[in-house]
């Protein structure tokens, strides 16, 4: 659950929108409880059965719209993975990649890995969520599990500084080897340059005036 | 250090060995005096501007003679940071943006973005059919136009160049339909959270009617001359094997998985957009080798034809129906016309907001400079786009903006398999493998 003020994201006495009071509430879907609907409750059992230390491993579980997510401790990240891959019952087969999302208010878990799985045998979905903290980015690496995440994990390095422990060679793969920083963090600039037209001047898009 | 100097290939001494940097010329004298060196290990960079790398794709090949011992792709050359830009603009505009990643397959890339933005917003059952039919319609023009390229730029790679003519004499058809339809060949923008920009002009079906009866003729010239061809299947066959078991560990989807005779494809086992309504057909063959692929896609064709023509019927019946949704806090205000300097603001708009209506044009100035909110979450959506698996991470903070723009590019991920497809084959079948794993690198470099 977060807060947001005003129409423009001014702070302090630079509003002169009149929406300056605005105070709007955003709610993130929290923990699920059962049953979740659908195919949910049978994947959550499933591997339950297959998986001694469940309890221990997962975090919380959330359905929203119609996609389960299982947050996931980053110690039982491996075990997790490899009871997804290798139980008949679940059998998620393909690993369609790992990606990073930054969330910098979210103290000791700023750094999120998302990785969506794909089960060919029984046609399902399922996404793997695991936070780490930004003092602190080691995953353990999903290569041994899913090939396929190697350049997906690299991207993730790249783009948001998460270090994957295990990787068979972790370097940049989208920014030049020599770069300083990681591009998608939120507290990486875009950068631009103001643009002048006709003598009016733009502002490049991160400092433009913009709603909420 | 002692220098070799040549006026095409000058070589130096490096910690790992003599570095040559060959810009043309006499290869003999080349060929000579590296055969002189003791060293056995060649490491050659092939690209990044190559004419046969399928764009900016610098391939790190060793070998070992003519056969290749390893082989790593190095990427990058095309990143423009556009997963970061749409964190900076509203929903819609993200469109604008996400169009430019996989250009040859702007519609999927457009549509995959904007079904996640619809499952965020919970507006999925409410699209209209007729905009779920065009976008249908859309996506298979576009499959035709991808696969021509796959196809021609394939076989132009491995040296044969009529197939290339051909097959761009053919995707010229389909991009002129696309300039009807949306008023762009390429980077359209033309499908919107809600639906799409604009309704299909008038006369447009009857145009695709034709334009359809025209391929089915027209593909049976690229057809007659490979298909069977000795030379093309001495050049494919038995080239970049890549089994079930390497495409599931890999996250291979696509023709290159559909080539191992596995029939995933997206729009029959997990329909979006009502394509559980058509009727057609999933390519497969066991061969999961460059033939196997270039013949699955050569199909394709066929079947993206007959669901064009499905969607056509199904747009007659469905005449005059809205192509937005009914939502006016989500659906774009401004309505498009062709004029005389091409596709614009329609004039009957603009004279509405500025001279008739002042509530439509405070709608409209919100609407466009402020955009809608999306309730907090993420959404994961994948479509089948021409060369596999295109998915969309989207997540939203509860915005005018997203939050975090993840494309799962079928291109990045399908080229890992270079290294799997490509050693211990010789050096010129590595042009065959990259080409029938497609990438495009609009879409592997985002």
């Amino acid at each position: 659950m977060s807060e947001d003020k005003g129409s423009f994201g001014v702070h302090g006495t630079g509003d002169t929108s009149g929406y300056s009071g605005l105070v709007r509430t955003q709610i993130t879907p929290g923990s699920s409880e059962r049953p979740f609907g659908g195919y949910f409750d049978d994947l959550a059992d499933d591997l339950e059965r297959a998986f001694p230390a469940f309890s221990d491993a997962i975090e919380k579980i959330v359905v929203d719209r119609g996609e389960l997510t299982l947050y996931v401790k980053r110690t039982h990240l491996f075990e997790t993975a490899m009871a997804l891959r290798n139980t008949e019952t679940l059998r998620f087969e393909m690993c369609m990649g790992v990606n990073g999302v930054h969330y910098p208010e979210e103290t000791g878990r700023e750094l999120h890995a998302v990785y969506s799985l794909l089960s060919l045998t029984h046609n399902r979905r399922i996404r793997l969520e695991v936070a780490v903290p930004d003092a602190d980015p080691h995953l353990p690496s999903l290569v041994e599990v899913w090939g396929g995440i190697n350049w997906h994990e690299r991207e993730s390095y790249d783009m948001f500084g998460i270090i994957f422990d295990g990787h068979p060679g972790l370097t940049r793969i989208l920014m030049p080897d020599d770069w300083q920083g990681h591009p998608q963090r939120k507290d990486y600039p875009l950068g631009g340059i103001p643009i002048e037209y006709k003598g009016a001047t733009t502002p490049p898009p991160s400092e433009r005036r913009s709603y909420r | 250090m002692t220098t070799h100097s040549d006026a095409y290939a000058d070589s130096r001494e490096t910690t790992e060995g003599r570095v040559y940097s060959v810009t043309g010329g006499d290869w003999d004298s080349l060929a000579t005096e590296i055969g002189a060196t003791k060293e056995e290990r060649v490491v050659v960079n092939m690209g990044p501007q190559h004419p046969s790398t399928h764009g900016v794709l610098r391939i790190i090949l060793e070998l070992e003679g003519e056969t290749v011992t390893e082989v790593r792709c190095g990427i990058g050359y095309l990143h423009t940071g556009i997963e970061k830009n749409t964190e900076y603009r509203s929903w819609t505009q993200g469109v604008t943006f996400v169009t430019r990643m996989d250009y040859l397959a702007p519609i999927f890339n457009e549509t995959a973005y904007c079904l996640a933005v619809e499952k965020l917003l919970g507006i999925t059952d409410d699209i209209p059919e007729r905009a779920s039919v065009i976008r249908v319609l859309m996506m298979e023009l576009n499959r035709i136009s991808s696969h021509m390229v796959a196809l021609g730029t394939g076989a132009l790679e491995l040296g044969a160049l009529s197939p290339m003519i051909f097959a761009f004499r053919d995707r010229e058809l389909v991009l002129d339909l696309f300039e009807n339809i949306s008023g762009l060949r390429m980077n359209m923008a033309y499908i919107r959270p809600g639906g799409v920009a604009q309704d299909i002009p008038a006369g447009a079906i009857q145009k695709i009617r034709e334009t359809v009866d025209q391929l089915r003729i027209n593909f049976k010239d690229n057809e007659k001359l490979l298909v069977g061809n000795t030379i093309w299947m001495k050049r494919t066959q038995n080239i970049g094997y890549l089994d079930l078991a390497g495409c599931t560990t890999l996250g291979i989807t696509g023709p290159v998985l559909r080539s191992t005779g596995l029939p995933w494809d997206l729009r029959k086992t997990q329909p979006y957009c009502g394509y559980e309504n058509y009727d057609f057909d999933v390519i497969t063959t066991d061969s999961a080798d460059v033939y196997g692929r270039f013949l699955i896609r050569m199909q394709e064709l066929e079947q993206s034809l007959r669901i064009v023509e499905q969607a056509c019927d199904k747009l007659e019946k469905l005449a005059g129906q809205p192509v937005m949704v009914a939502d006016k806090k989500i659906a774009w205000p401004s309505q498009l016309s062709v004029g005389g300097d091409g596709m614009g603001n329609s004039l009957e708009h603009i004279r509405e907001i500025m001279g008739e209506s002042m509530e439509s044009l405070i709608h409209h100035f919100k609407l466009v400079t402020e955009g809608f909110r999306v309730p907090a979450g993420q959404a994961y959506v994948a479509v089948e786009s021409p060369r596999g698996e295109t998915g969309v991470h989207l997540v939203s903070d509860g915005g005018t903006r997203p939050y975090r723009v993840h494309f799962r590019e079928p291109s990045f991920n399908n080229l890992q398999s270079t290294s799997a497809m490509c050693e211990g084959s010789m050096i010129a079948d590595v042009i065959g493998a990259i080409a029938s794993i497609d990438p495009v690198m609009g879409g592997v470099d985002r």
